[in-house]
């Protein structure tokens, strides 16, 4: 299922504004890419133009090329609809649907795709919740709404919400800084159980979070605020917090950054 | 009612007790405590009022008050009822939501989703003007313009749907509920549209872009987040307007040909709403058939609030997967 994503020459832009610039990396299929950098690098924005999501905000435009394989994400005719249906998303702050049950959160994706019949639906959303972990904790209540779960319950229920249309890639924002630390380890084990199967990119300002979880981990950085973002380096994680090749990385990892 | 209990009276005890009052705190109390009383000794009064009015009329009255055709309140022994105006009322005002409504959510999803901002602004600013026409002015429009190009479209509605009875239609002026309804629909849109607009609008990015990233499309969003989300918003404006409806006088009273009759057709001209048949009696009634006035006007106000009870019912039903605890 996994898919390898190939950037070349990628910029994007709110507006006039150039927020990254010039990005090129390869995301192996079957690992976890952790991203890190200060605030405002343009890790998240750079993340969201891997699923067509940078679009969405007004204003929202990119220049250059994402390869999913061999096809073109960005290439005219491709419907940014079924890029999203293809790449899933994971968000900072845990957004179950509210107005739906935890069983109704999870089928919301097939629904979509037009999948109705109520045996497969259930199998799915039973296999989703136990691969999000979450299966235990909620098999008693899947009618109940998921804004009753705690944090980190909906949060995996938001993996299991992702995960339920089989994606080729799963892209994580700050997947954990919403949550305390029993639950962001509970996210972490999923992370690294859901990695046999997926493609997994990450965003994180936690560096310990990147060093636990990741194989590869990118190194995002701006000039100045106003600049745009860059990718200074991307490495095996152990490279990058051990022996970076640019200094400006090993200053931040070792927090003599500013 | 929420005025019977204001939250103000604890800060000015916290000061007593240190045995100080600010004498801006005293002012401000007595302000709010007096306003408070002054609305509820207000309410009271209108209530005595009307009551005991409309107690007199009733009392007086030789037919049943609530399901007679008359309303020969002038009359002596005078002999009214208020079926017809219920029915008119009831019926004008929900044809109107039927129109309205639909429509109404459709222009506010437009603003708040798929106009782009420089049509949505002048958009929103041309719905804002509608609201600001006076109701004579609607009413006049009626007459002068509705009424005479409503006749191709009953002839149209009754030669296809005329074999329900309900829109069978016998020529002549479309003086009827039925106009009424389209005017009052076009008087409440505005309303409805600018409370659902300002709800869509409210609706979380949080959850729009949990749809999105599923791969929904721009409806799909809509129906995903957006919709559960402002669903109780569009129950409370759909509210407002058929209290509008409900009450709205002139223009009523400006296109409708009255008569104490209820007919199965609502193309034919006939019937009568309770304001419309107050603004329309009132003048000319001696001080009984004013009394009967009265008590019409409080049968209304009955079910203006049975309508709000069974709106705040619905709204409260599904509390538990309403967008508030998101």
């Amino acid at each position: 299922m996994a898919k390898r994503i190939d950037v070349s020459g990628l910029s994007a832009f709110y507006g006039g504004f150039r927020a990254i610039d010039d990005i090129s990396m390869t995301v192996e299929p079957r690992s976890v890419t952790a991203f890190i950098g200060p605030s405002g690098c343009g890790k998240s924005t750079f993340l969201r133009t891997l699923n067509r999501m940078h679009e969405v905000t007004a204003g929202g435009r990119v220049e250059g090329k994402v390869m999913l394989d061999n096809e073109d994400l960005y290439g005219s005719g491709v419907d940014p609809v079924s890029v999203r249906r293809t790449i899933g998303m994971v968000f900072q702050r845990p957004n179950p649907f509210p107005t739906m049950s935890i069983y109704d959160n999870v089928a919301a994706g097939l629904k979509l795709n037009g999948d109705h019949k109520k045996k497969d639906l259930d199998e799915v959303v039973e296999r989703s919740l136990k691969g999000a972990n979450l299966w235990n904790e909620v098999k008693d209540r899947l009618n109940k709404p998921g804004s009753g779960l705690s944090g980190g319950q909906q949060q995996r229920l938001c993996i299991a919400r992702a995960i339920a249309v089989e994606p080729q890639v799963l892209l994580m924002d700050e997947p954990c800084s919403a949550l305390d630390p029993i639950s962001t380890l509970a996210i972490e084990d999923l992370i690294a159980d859901l990695k046999a199967q997926y493609t997994i990119v990450i965003v994180t300002h936690n560096m310990q979070q990147a060093a636990r979880v990741s194989d590869r981990t990118a190194f995002f950085n701006l000039a100045e605020v106003g600049a745009p973002g860059k990718l200074v380096e991307i490495d095996e994680t152990e490279r990058i917090f051990s022996n970076p090749s640019v200094q400006a990385t090993e200053d931040y990892i070792s927090g003599r950054f500013g | 009612m929420a005025t019977d209990t204001p939250p103000a009276p604890a800060t000015p005890e916290q000061g007593s007790a240190r045995g100080v009052t600010h004498r801006g705190d005293r002012m401000f109390r007595g302000l709010s405590r007096g306003s408070g009383i002054a609305l509820l000794v207000l309410m009271a009064a209108i209530a005595v009022f009307l009551s005991w009015r409309a107690a007199l009329a009733i009392g007086a009255d030789e037919a049943n008050f609530l399901t007679s055709f008359e309303w020969d309140a002038n009359a002596d022994p005078p002999r009214f009822g208020i079926a017809v105006l219920a029915f008119g009322t009831v019926v004008s005002s929900l044809i109107a939501m039927v129109l309205a409504v639909p429509v109404a959510v459709g222009i506010a999803l437009f603003i708040s989703h798929y106009a782009p901002r420089r049509l949505a602004t002048p958009l929103g600013y041309v719905i804002d003007l509608l609201a600001a026409v006076p109701s004579i002015v609607y009413g006049l429009w009626g007459a002068l313009f509705l009424v005479p190009h409503l006749t191709g479209l009953y002839t149209w509605l009754d030669e296809y749907l005329g074999w329900t009875g309900l829109f069978a239609y016998d020529g002549g002026p479309a003086r009827s509920l039925f106009t009424a309804a389209v005017l009052l629909a076009i008087m409440i849109l505005p309303i409805v549209t600018n409370v659902s607009r300002e709800v869509f609008r409210q609706s979380p990015k949080m959850q729009e872009e949990a749809a999105l990233a599923l791969g929904a499309t721009r409806w799909e969003v809509i129906r995903m987040s957006v919709l559960p989300f402002g669903r109780s918003g569009v129950i409370s404006a759909s509210m407002l307007g058929l209290g509008r409806a409900l009450g709205e006088t002139m223009a009523v009273a400006t296109v409708l040909s009255p008569s104490f009759l209820i007919k199965a057709s609502l193309l034919n001209p006939g019937g009568g709403t309770f304001a419309q048949n107050i603004a329309a009696g009132f003048k000319e009634a001696g001080s009984t058939g004013r009394d009967a006035l009265i008590a019409s006007g409080l049968v209304l106000f009955v079910i203006t609030l049975l309508v709000n009870g069974a709106a705040r019912l619905i709204i409260a039903r599904r509390k538990e997967y309403s967008g508030a605890n998101a």
